[in-house]
């Protein structure tokens, strides 16, 4: 039995020493490649938008305007996706980028606040406008059709949901987090509802440095 | 808003004192008293807008905030909202809200709050808007909510934050 056991064992050694080396072999060229990848400009044109975040929509502005991808251009900007329904949340952030603006002083005009309405059921382009006037400074109000508002949804990674509700009407679950994008389109950073203004200024002159 | 977030909302609120301060305003029925109601001012076209007051129980039997009305909304309707893994979500709450014996319920941004729903107009800064309470023991009472800028996170009164 020894004698059958121990050439076994030996060569199942050598089989787990390989099968570990292939496996660190993988990992290694899975590493690369996911560096390889992130080295890449997000925005680069070449690389085309497919694996982008942020990326290609197309949107209607209050005055009924359409607003894309390449009308932002040119300018850092902060953007944001609720409803005007939002109880909470979204005037809160709207506030408060207004305040984090007015802080920045002169250079708080270097970047624009973009809010995005998730529930054209609800919030037609007008609306939007009246609403972001509320705040007193400018905001771009945007919002689209469903097919529109799942295109930039997906670019950046927004989560937004209808939840029915007794009434016959719905409320809607939506990602709440501010994203901070580059003069070029590309992704900067995402502000918190839970992040402090200090951390949040610092953010937006990283952005419009 | 988090505690981290408290200096900057009671410095926001500080700017707000002047106006705000000389609306601090309460109500009594039973054993409760409801302080503070108040609301965000509201755009041209929008249908619904949030409401919040502190309603506290000096009783020893708990209460319940069961519904509400009011002549500027179609109806008004009770809510809560929650963050979960970074996305708002907010519901209706049925069967009312419990205001604890010997105890408050905080109708706040970021949780329990009345929502108007069905607005006939546009709520402006500076006004009161009368809407009517209605308790499962202490009965109904008609408060004033005051209406504040839409950048409000509370009212603000004796030098603490309403948060």
């Amino acid at each position: 039995m020894p004698d059958f056991e121990q050439p076994t064992g030996r060569s199942g050694l050598s089989r787990l020493r390989w099968a570990i080396w292939i496996v660190v072999g993988v990992a290694a060229l899975v590493g690369l490649a996911i560096l390889y990848d992130r080295a890449r400009p997000l925005s680069d044109p070449a690389s085309g938008y497919a694996n982008a975040f942020g990326g290609p929509f197309t949107l209607t502005a209050p005055d009924g305007s359409t607003v894309t991808e390449k009308t932002l251009a040119g300018k850092p900007y902060a953007i944001f996706f609720g409803f005007t329904r939002c109880p909470d949340v979204c005037p809160t952030s709207l506030a408060r980028m207004t305040r984090l603006r007015k802080q920045l002083g002169a250079d708080g005009m270097k970047f624009n606040i973009i809010f995005v309405s998730v529930d054209p059921g609800h919030d037609k382009p007008a609306d939007l406008g009246n609403y972001v006037a509320l705040f007193g400074t400018p905001i771009m109000g945007l919002t689209g059709t469903e097919a529109q508002l799942a295109q930039i949804k997906k670019g950046y990674g927004v989560y937004s949901a209808k939840v029915p509700q007794p009434g016959g009407d719905y409320t809607i679950d939506h990602t709440a987090a501010i994203t901070l994008m580059t003069a070029k389109g590309a992704f900067s950073g995402t502000i918190d509802h839970q992040e402090s203004d200090t951390v949040a200024l610092e953010k937006l002159k990283r952005l419009i440095a | 808003m988090t505690i981290r977030n408290l200096p900057l909302s009671a410095l926001g609120a500080l700017t707000l004192f002047a106006t705000t301060a000389a609306l601090a305003h309460d109500y009594k029925v039973g054993s409760l008293s409801i302080e503070h109601p108040w609301s965000r001012e509201t755009a041209v076209g929008q249908k619904v807008g949030g409401g919040f007051m502190t309603i506290t129980n000096k009783g020893s039997r708990e209460d319940r905030l069961l519904s509400g009305t009011s002549p500027v909304a179609a109806e008004v309707q009770l809510h809560t909202m929650s963050m979960d893994g970074g996305i708002m979500r907010m519901r209706q709450v049925e069967g009312g809200i419990a205001v604890p014996a010997k105890g408050k319920l905080e109708l706040k941004p970021g949780g329990y709050h009345i929502m108007f729903m069905g607005l006939k107009r546009p709520l402006k800064q500076g006004e009161r808007l009368p809407v009517t309470l209605r308790f499962q023991r202490a009965g109904s009472v008609t408060v004033q909510v005051a209406v504040q800028p839409v950048g409000s996170a509370g009212l603000m009164e004796g030098g603490h934050a309403g948060l």
